[in-house]
Order: C-alpha cells, then structure tokens, then sequence
C-alpha cells in the first residue's frame, strides 16, 4: 500500500505527473483495485495521511464516486440529466439496460460483474444518452448500444476491447466569438505581463469589466486584487472545473482546446497575485481528460512556462496540480471545492470570510472558473479596450454556451454579451419551443414571451447552461428531475436544505402522480420560501427556483392535475398496509384503509 | 365567566405520552385553565372516541391503521387540530424503524430474534396492521398548528392554548420559546 502512495508522490510514475498527493486520490486508486473502499483500508490510509479514521471515512461516505460496498466489475452510471440522460429520447434507456442485463438500478449483481445506478449529468448533453462505464464516459447511447454492450459484459470483455467510436466526444463548438476566434500563441500574454509591472496587469483586468463565468460574475480584477492585498506570506491560484450544473460542458471543450490558455490565465493570476501554487480542481467525470491535461503541463514546464524562474524572470515560480473530484456537485460552490482540497468533505464554508482571504489551508485564494481564466489571458493578449468594446454595459466581453435539448444543433456557442434568446434559439435549429432553462436547474426557466429578452448579468445571467425544451415535453418531468437533482446533491450541512429539498422532491412527485391538490401546492410555495431563506449556501437559495418559475410561467400545466379536493394524503395509505397484509396473511376490513 | 367551556381533547398515537406528561406539568396553572376547558377524548377522562371538540391535541406519529383512525376521527372532530412534540411533527423516535423494511423488524422481533419461544407474525385481526413506515400526522390529515419540542415544554403548552382560548392567534414559532428537554 504504501509503495503506491509514494509512486504518487515522486512523480516517477508518468500517470502521477501533476497530481497532487491527495487523500481522494489515494481512495480513488483503492476504489479502482477493490471496488469499494474496506473499513480497515480507511484506518490505513488514514494513519498514512495523519488523520482522524472519521474524516477518512466521513470522506468516503460524501462522495458519490466512493463506496462503502463493492460495485460490479463493470460499473455503469447512467447519467440522469434531461438532456443527455437515459430518458432524452423515447425509450427509457436504464429500464432498458437494467432488463437486459438482470439487475435493479442502484444494485450490484450478485455474481459481482455489474452494477448500475445513476449520476448526475455527466456534460455530454450535446452527444445524447450517455453514461460513465468504470469512470469512462460512453455517449450517443441508443437501444441498439445499450443491447450490444450487454453483451460485451456478458462476455467479460475489456474496455479497451469496446468500439472506440463510443468513447469519442466532439467538441462540437458551432459558433465562435471573441474568446474561440482569436489565436493565442503559447506564452504570448505571459511576456506582456511579466514585461510590465503586476499591478498594471490587474488594472488592465479591472478595466476590461471581466466578471466571474462560473455564475456569481463578481468581477475578476477585484478580486484578484484583494487577494493581492490580503495579508499573507502565502497565496493561492484555483480553477474551478467542477462543472457541475447540469446542462454545461463548455468547461469540458474549454479544458480540451484551451488549456494552454487556461493554465497561462492561472500563471497571470500568479503573478498578479504573488503565488507560488495553483489546483486545477477537475470533477471526476472529466477524469478522462487527465492524459491530455497532464501533456499540456508538460509542455509548458518544459517551455518555461511553469516552474521556477517562468520565462527567466528570477523570484517568479509557479507550479501547477491538479486534483480530481469525486462526484459531488457541491464542490463546484468555491468555498465547499476548498475543502475538498484540504481533503475534506465539501461542505461550503460560512463566508465571510472569503477565499480571496481565507481560502485553501485559511491562506487568500483566487478561485475563478475556467472560462474566466481564459478570458483573462485573452484580456492581457489583446487588450482590456477590445474586451470591454464587446458586450452590454454590464457585462463585458461574450460568454460560451453549452446548448443543449431539444434542437438541431447542440453544443457550443460563443455571444458577445446581451444576445437574445430568440437568437441563439435561431441560431442552434430549435423550433417550437415550449420553455428553455437557462443556467441549469438553479437558474431560470423561461416560456415564450420570454425569448425576447437578452443573456448578460443584468437580464439572465447563466454559468453556461443552455437547455431547451421542445412542445411536446412533459415541463413537470422536468421540474421532478431537477427536485430530484438538488435533493440528491444537497450535502446535508443544513437541515432547511436537506430537509426542504427532499419535501418539495416528494411535493412535485405528488403533483405529477396525480394526488396533489391546492393545499400542496401553497405549501410548496411556502417550503420554497423557507428553503431559499433559510439555506445556508447558494444551492439551498436556488433550489426551488425551478419550482417557482414553473408555478408563475406555467400554472396550467400544474392546475391540470390536481384533484379537487380539500386534501390528500402524502402517501396511498392502503398501500402502506400492504407488507404487514402478507406478513399477517389478513385481508379483513381493518386490514384495509381508504 | 359565563362563557361555555372550550373543549379539549388528546390522545397518544406513536408517542411515549412524554408529551402529555409536559402538558401535566404546567402544574398550579391546570386549576385555573381547567376552569376554561373541559376534557373530551383523552387519557385523563377515559372517554373513548372523539366527540365535537374545539381543539385537539396529538401527541405521536403514525404507525399503523388505528391511528389512522383515531386521527381522523380527531380531525373530523376538533375545529383546530395541533400537532404536539417531535413525533406528530416529524415521526420522531418510533420513526427510527424507517431505517429498516418493516418485514426485517417483524422477522426480527417475531421469528428470528434472541429469546424467541414459538416464532410466528401475530395475525390476530384485534391487532391494528402496521404502515410501512412512521408518518408524521400531518401526511395523514391537514394540521392547523405545530407545537415542536420533544416534549414541548409546559410554558409551551401555555404560550398556544391560551392565544386560542381567547379566539386569538397564537404567535409564531420564531416569537415563542422552543427547546428540547
Ligand atoms: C451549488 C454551487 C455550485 C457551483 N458550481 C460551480 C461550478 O461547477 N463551476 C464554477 O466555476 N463555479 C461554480 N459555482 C460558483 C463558485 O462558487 C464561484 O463563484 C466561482 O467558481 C467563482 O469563479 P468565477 O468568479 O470565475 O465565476 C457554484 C456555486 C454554487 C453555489
Ligand atoms: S444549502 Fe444545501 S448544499 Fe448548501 S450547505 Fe446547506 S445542505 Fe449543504
Ligand atoms: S415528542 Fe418526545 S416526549 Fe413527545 S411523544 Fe415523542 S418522544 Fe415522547
């Protein structure tokens, strides 16, 4: 055991370059080999990392990725996102998989070969019904795919072994703008910068209007400012690429075709900042991009790039690491990502204070996302004057939106701030369209009177999430999905959102079955109110968003199906009877309630 | 006072009667209330079903289809019904079987557990047929007002029934004093 902890930590394993020593990685690698993590490989790896046992195991029990009980051989997660989940198309794909293959969702196979359950969206909603199979992302899955890869389970073969068309992902970018158009040579904005003093580097930021892309869109050069100023001898350069919300995987192709421009967007944050040390926080259904990230380090540490003395300025160092996720949409909230880097599970801080001041290990920290990185090297590439020109007043520059759902062409496209609805709907072959959510289920969902109005900050601001739902859409399957999402992802810190979100799941399933009436549905008002208030993180604030757009936008859909009564039971009550009826083997009166 | 008397009526469904035993301990202050109300249903008169009541007090969860019952046989009595301490509210302690399949408890307790002398499931028809699961009452039947704690303390019991008794309002759970004993 402790022979490959140490292969990890010397980097002589060219698979370990770049990664940091870290305890999700350590139990990640324990996954691999044994299918679970075993109680007392957690009291050893505990004692390897000098840890309490409980933060070991409460570790293990918070990320999805981990688990206490083995999975099969072949381990197949569905993702269950409504664009790229097994239920976009007509056929329910995982009742499909799980008939085919003898086996309950959400269940190991006896004979230990396969388990299947689902996960949240995995970004390949461009690329149709997908999965993660042992990790590895398979998309574009049918009837036909599904019903082959049984086979090649029950074959035993290996992955390796399985049709590599499956595994290919496009990056499917449609329409370019400012950030996907302009060529960035290697290095190029890194010599601007160190050519000049740093200051006059944040200023330029500052001056170009950048906000945040991953969602709250605080603007960038402040904060890389205030870290700057934070007392301390010690700063931290981190990049968000959780990607979470369902709906976006622009970080994804971002990762793919710009981490050169990513990684040089760290190291001007570096030295804007006085760093000596960034993470590039990856979730783990990205892991599969590890190679690729790994050779672009490479490179750039062979070219100077990185590492000591960067581009021969003496006394400026910087090194990148990256460190992977381990399913847990949570950790895309900047303060819940930190502690998943201190090897803790992600569960958001109380803020103030904020990274920018007490971040990774309490020192300041820059978090930005991936996009904001790449614009920021653009900015200092091209100017802060160009940037500023594109956009609306208060939002500058363009934003990358990762399309997808019910049109013809879904993927990426790149708008200067302020473009309408209407047009990118135009623009990706969506026709008759009843309703898009725009920034994921957190965000907001929009019918049709709505198109007209514009994406920026001051209209509707989205991290990138662009789903589309199409007439013929059952909008309350959504709303079940996304209750569902957030029920599932709540990290249990508070009980208004652990609590409230599995209500208001439990509230939606009612409607949709048929047994809600009016009383449920003020009561979801109110739970929502108390959810969003009360929560103690912007996934409790935004959870019932969703909810509330489609109780204003679309009230019809949801009078429809309630009964006209005063009130219904939560649950069928008869039902309920049911298993102590067997048991007993009665059936009289009293063993029965209407 | 010439005014009829307000009436009153509890029971313990899922419950342990701690909470009827916190209501009890308002102590001196039962004299004077008691010259308000008077008891319908409930483990101090003995009277076994609800007649009308002005309000009821429910102390416990639900577990099986007698309490479904009396609750509704509560609700369809009692103009404003109160859903008193942790178990009503939320199914509390007994709600802890929800961890398990409720075929896993009866086998546990009835056929396979330690000391079991001639193992079978009682199928008696006297005996009320357990839920699946412990539900909070109000899943069961719409409640006008929730008394949290565990038990709620005696000043509790106060800080609603008096509001109520002179047709007011009581204040909301953020005015009032809420602790667990
Ligand atoms: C529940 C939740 C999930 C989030 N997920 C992400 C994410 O996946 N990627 C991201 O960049 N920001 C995410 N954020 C926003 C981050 O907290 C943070 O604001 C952002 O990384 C800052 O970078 P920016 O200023 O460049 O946008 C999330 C926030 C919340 C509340
Ligand atoms: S709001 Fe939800 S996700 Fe945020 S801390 Fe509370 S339980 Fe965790
Ligand atoms: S709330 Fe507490 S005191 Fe009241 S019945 Fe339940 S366990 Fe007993």
């Amino acid at each position: 055991m402790l022979s490959q902890h140490s292969e990890l930590k010397t980097g002589n394993n060219a698979d370990a370059d770049f990664i940091a020593d870290h305890l999700l990685h350590r139990l990640y690698r324990l996954q691999q080999q044994h299918r679970h993590i075993p109680p007392q490989l957690m009291v050893e790896v505990a004692r390897e990392f000098g840890l309490p046992v409980s933060q070991v195991v409460a570790v293990v029990n918070f990320y999805s990725f981990l688990y206490q009980q083995p999975v099969g051989r072949y381990h197949l997660l569905f993702s269950n996102c409504t664009s790229c989940g097994y239920q976009a198309g007509e056929v329910n794909l995982l009742a499909l998989l799980c008939r085919q293959l003898n086996i309950a969702s959400g269940q190991t196979r006896a004979d230990g070969v396969v388990s299947v359950d689902e996960t949240s969206c995995i970004g390949m909603c461009d690329h149709g019904p997908s999965m993660l199979v042992n990790g590895v992302p398979i998309v574009n899955l049918d009837e036909g795919r599904i019903k082959q890869l049984c086979n090649l389970i029950a074959a035993e073969q290996s992955l390796d072994d399985w049709p590599a068309d499956w595994f290919r992902i496009n990056n499917h970018i449609r329409k370019p703008d400012l950030l996907l158009n302009a060529p960035l040579e290697c290095g190029d904005s890194l010599k601007k910068a160190l050519a000049g003093d740093a200051l006059l580097m944040l200023e330029s930021i500052m001056q170009s209007g950048l906000r945040g892309r991953g969602g709250a869109g605080f603007a960038t050069g402040k904060k890389w400012l205030f870290c700057r100023e934070a007392e301390s001898d010690t700063r931290y350069v981190v990049c968000n690429a959780d990607e979470g919300e369902p709906g976006t995987f622009k970080d994804r192709v971002l990762l793919q075709c710009h981490a050169d421009a990513l990684f040089e967007g760290m190291t001007l944050c570096a030295y804007g900042i006085g760093a000596k040390k960034g993470f590039l926080y990856l979730r783990g259904e990205y892991r599969y991009l590890l190679g690729h990230l790994q050779a672009v380090l490479r490179r750039r540490y062979d070219s100077g790039l990185l590492g000591a003395s960067i581009l021969g300025q003496a006394g400026f160092s910087f090194d990148i690491e990256i460190v992977i996720g381990a399913g847990a949409y949570i950790c895309g909230e900047e303060s819940a990502l930190i502690e998943s880097l201190e090897g803790k599970p992600g569960i958001p801080r109380i803020r103030p204070p904020f990274p920018v001041t007490h971040g990774y290990l309490g020192r300041p920290t820059v978090v930005n996302n991936v996009e904001t990185f790449i614009a920021a090297t653009h900015i200092v590439q091209y100017g802060s004057a160009g940037f500023s020109a594109v956009g609306t007043e208060k939002s500058s520059g363009s934003k990358l939106l990762s399309v997808s759902g019910d049109c013809r062409t879904p993927g990426i496209y790149e708008y200067p701030y302020g473009v309408s609805i209407q047009q990118v709907l135009d623009d990706c072959g969506a026709t008759q369209v009843q309703a898009v959510q725009i920034g994921g289920p957190a965000g907001s969902l929009l019918a049709k009177k709505d198109f007209n109005r514009q994406i920026s900050f001051e209209d509707v601001s989205t991290g990138g999430s662009f789903l589309i739902f199409g007439e013929n859409r059952d909008l309350l399957s959504i709303n079940r999905n996304f209750a569902r999402f957030f029920a599932h992802e709540s990290c249990g810190f508070c009980t208004p959102c652990r609590v409230g979100t599995r209500l208001l799941e439990n509230s939606i399933g009612k409607i949709a079955d048929g047994r809600a009436t009016w009383r449920d549905v003020d009561e979801i008002k109110q739970l929502s109110g108390f959810v969003r208030h009360y929560s103690h993180c912007g996934l409790g604030h935004t959870a019932a968003n969703h909810i509330l757009d489609s109780l204003r936008h679309f009230p019809g859909d949801i009078q429809n199906l309630l009964v006209q009564q005063a009130f219904t039971p939560a649950f069928d009550l008869d039902a309920a009877l049911e298993t102590a009826r067997q048991m007993t083997q009665r059936d009289d009166a009293d063993a029965h309630l209407e | 006072m010439t005014e009829r008397k307000i009436k009153i009526a509890t029971t313990s469904l899922a419950g342990c009667f701690g909470c009827h035993m916190s209501f009890l301990d308002i102590d001196e202050q039962l004299v004077q209330l008691n010259e308000r109300i008077e008891f319908n249903r409930s483990p101090l008169t003995d009277i076994k079903h609800c007649g009308p009541s002005d309000i009821g007090l429910i102390e416990g969860g639900v577990c099986n289809a007698d309490n479904v019952r009396v609750l509704r046989e509560f609700r369809a009595n009692c103009k404003i019904l109160i859903a008193v301490g942790a178990c009503a509210i939320t199914g509390g302690v007994p709600a802890m079987r929800n961890y398990f399949d409720l075929r896993e408890c009866l086998e546990e307790v009835y056929l396979h557990g330690a000391g079991v002398t001639n193992p079978q499931i009682p199928g008696d028809v006297e005996l009320p047929l357990l839920l699946d699961k412990v539900y909070p009452i109000q899943e069961v039947v719409p409640v006008d007002y929730f008394l949290p704690g565990c038990p709620p303390p005696a000043d509790a019991f106060l800080a609603i029934l008096l509001p109520l008794l002179n047709g007011a309002v009581p204040p909301q759970m953020a005015d009032c004093r809420f602790y667990y004993d």
